[in-house]
């Protein structure tokens, strides 16, 4: 019997993968080539681009973006959309202008506030998610209408203009400030704040991904819901968590846009999901989810901000700039296909 | 081989008192005085008004191999269900060890030691090996915050066990959707006995491989018969039943309509049975008249 099993077992041993072929198997691979285009095409067309200063905006860019992409790429990898993604994070920065100015003197409540209201958005999301079984993109998409709706419709009916009132002369303004939209001296180099959110957002996501169950069970959850059930894991729970980990994004998010320009714009955001998306995307993240990396996220952000001010400083005509993007969302989709499809292949 | 729960934080999951490695012990430890491992008897299921199962009884013995067989629309992969605890039955007995038990949840048929491993295999394709081996069971290291996946045991352990089954994987990093489907079976039913199963249950574990591969999964059946699990191997096809199985449930149409002792049936008794007997005598009288028998007869 056993010398029949090794003799099967002979039969169907494994090739091992070279080298290279691992390297293909990367999530983030597509878009460090791209990243790398991008900036060697800047550096040579740009004169001012390869200047520190230069590159401490480009990486303000893709901070901004960065910050949301990571963990709307997890949601992905969860098989999950967030289309509210990007007015939430006007949201969270309305919600916390509005409750300092109306009802306190010391900006931080308003900071505390808006963390729990904005989680608590999540968390809708999430239970709708969970609890309808409806699709994630019908379900955000409401979400993203009623948040537009009530961001325009509640500045105007309490400020009067559609945007808040300036909140730079409150207690506690200069500390969040620090906190949230400060310039910091890092060895010389000029490096906002936002950019040390960024990073250690992507190395939290990662470490969450690769080295613990959760990061199991998000892979899992996007990647055969049924199945991931049938052995334990708690999809609904995992869910839930991916999109408080949105919420979680778009308040650090918020409170910077609050900060950094002491007031609001209550229109603001419309349209930045998607950009997160194709952050997330262009990353390596699988639209289907089960697949992707945050470390791929934020490369792909890190492509938004050096395109975005690359042209600029390029001295083009900025109205390229969502083509080129447009383009690149393209080919980073066609390369994740064809990896999927050699990841997929069964014997 | 050092047993991997030897590792304090790993055993979590697990009730006391039952270890996956115990090597040395067969199933012929349960005379007739032991109750079987589980036991169904006249379990009904109902989904809105259609009787998808009525009146169906069965046994699992430690050692011992339960082909439950029936053709397509039976009710086998019903009864799955209910005995893996996905689905909750709507009539009649299910006892483990004796004892009349309603599980509410595949975990909890997990905990009694009912594993199942489900015709889609409930494995994640882009997942590696490793990652699916322990996906839902997962050990960690450390505390807090700092709770971490144990990467090397879980990779090590995948290794091992598979070894063990017969599988040479020297990669276990790949994708789990690049194994073939025999190894994917086998890897599935690997993973049920190092997480303690009593009790496997197998549904059409070879309906979709050629004779080969089939050949390979139904090795690893009675490799884990042999390790002293008891199998419920749900079949449509009476040679592979055959071959392993200690006793047979035929189900028709959410019916019993036989149970057998190996050495009570035939091969053939057991495909006419399945086939349905006259229906299939009428069948071949109808087919001739209709299409004489041409060179491609027997394709
Ligand atoms: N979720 C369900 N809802 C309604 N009917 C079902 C469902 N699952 C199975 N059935 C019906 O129950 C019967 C038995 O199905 P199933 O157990 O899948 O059979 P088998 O696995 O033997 O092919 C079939 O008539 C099938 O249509
Ligand atoms: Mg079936």
């Amino acid at each position: 019997m056993s010398a029949v099993a090794a003799a099967a077992a002979e039969d169907e041993r494994l090739l091992p993968r070279s080298p290279l072929r691992r390297l293909i198997g990367r999530p983030e691979l597509g878009s460090v080539l791209g990243a790398l285009a991008v900036f060697l095409v800047f550096a040579i067309v740009a004169d001012n681009f390869l200047r520190a200063g230069s590159l401490g905006t480009v990486l303000y860019a893709a901070s901004t973006i960065g910050i949301m992409a990571v963990p709307v790429a997890l949601l992905m990898i969860g098989g999950e959309f967030d289309l509210s993604a990007g007015v939430m994070v006007t949201s969270s920065a309305l919600i916390s202008s509005m409750v300092s100015y109306q009802f306190t003197a010391n900006v931080w409540v308003g900071v505390v506030v808006s963390l729990a209201a904005t989680l608590a958005l999540g968390l809708f999301n999430g239970l709708m998610l969970t609890r309808t079984g409806l699709p994630s993109f019908i379900i955000t998409l409401g979400t993203f209408l009623m948040l537009t709706g009530l961001n325009l419709g509640f500045t105007k009916l309490i400020s009067g203009t559609v945007a808040t009132k300036s909140i730079a002369d409150m207690d506690g303004f200069p500390e969040a400030r620090a906190l949230f939209a400060s310039q910091l001296d890092i060895g010389g180099f000029a490096v906002q704040v936002t950019v040390l959110w960024w990073i250690g957002l992507v190395a939290l996501a990662t470490w969450i991904l690769l080295r613990t169950t959760a990061g199991n069970w998000i892979f899992a959850v996007g990647g055969g819901r049924d199945a991931a059930r049938a052995v334990g894991v708690p999809v609904e729970r995992t869910k839930i968590g991916l999109y408080l980990g949105v919420a979680f994004g778009a308040w650090i998010s918020g409170q910077h846009l609050l900060f950094n320009y002491n007031v609001v714009q209550s229109g603001e955001g419309v349209g930045n999901e998607l950009i997160y998306i194709a952050a997330a995307v262009i990353g390596g993240c699988l639209l289907t989810g089960g697949y992707g990396s945050a470390i791929g996220a934020a490369v792909g952000a890190l492509i938004f901000g050096m395109t975005s001010k690359g042209i600029v400083f390029a001295q083009w005509d900025p109205n390229w700039f969502k083509f080129f993007l447009g383009a690149m969302l393209l080919l980073a989709t066609l390369l994740n296909l064809w990896i999927r499809k050699r990841a997929e292949a069964a014997g | 081989m050092t047993s991997p729960h030897d590792h304090d934080e790993h055993d979590g999951d697990q009730p006391d008192g039952r270890r996956p490695d115990d090597d040395g012990q067969d199933g012929d430890a349960d005379g007739g005085a032991t109750p079987p491992l589980l036991e169904l008897e006249s379990v009904a299921k109902h989904y809105g008004s259609i009787r998808a199962l009525e009146g169906v009884s069965l046994t699992v013995r430690a050692g011992e191999v339960t082909c439950v067989l029936g053709d397509n629309g039976a009710g086998k992969s019903t009864l799955i269900k209910i005995i893996s605890g996905l689905h909750r039955h709507d009539a009649g007995y299910y006892r483990v060890d004796g004892e009349e038990t309603t599980l509410s949840s595949p975990r909890s048929a997990l905990d009694l030691g009912i594993a199942t491993v489900y015709q889609d295999l409930a494995m994640i394709p882009l997942m590696p090996v490793w990652r699916n081996f322990f996906l839902g069971s997962e050990p960690t290291l450390g505390r807090g915050p700092l709770r971490r996946l144990d990467v090397r045991l879980m990779r090590s352990t995948t290794r091992e066990r598979l070894l063990r089954m017969g599988i040479d994987l020297r990669d276990v990093d790949q994708p789990i959707g690049t194994l073939s489907g025999g190894e994917r079976q086998s890897v599935a039913i690997a993973r049920a006995v190092h997480f303690g199963a009593r009790v496997l249950v197998l549904d059409e574990p070879t309906a979709a491989l050629g004779v080969k591969q089939a050949g390979v999964v139904l090795r690893r059946v009675a490799a884990a018969r042999d390790e002293g699990l008891g199998v419920v191997l749900v079949t449509h096809n009476p040679h592979h039943a055959h071959l392993v199985a200690d006793r047979f449930v035929l189900l028709k149409r959410g019916t019993m309509a036989g149970a057998h002792a190996a050495g009570e049936i035939t091969l053939d008794e057991l495909t006419r049975q399945m086939a349905g007997g006259s229906e299939l005598a009428e069948l071949s009288h109808e087919l001739r008249r209709t299409a004489p028998p041409g060179p491609d007869a027997h394709e």
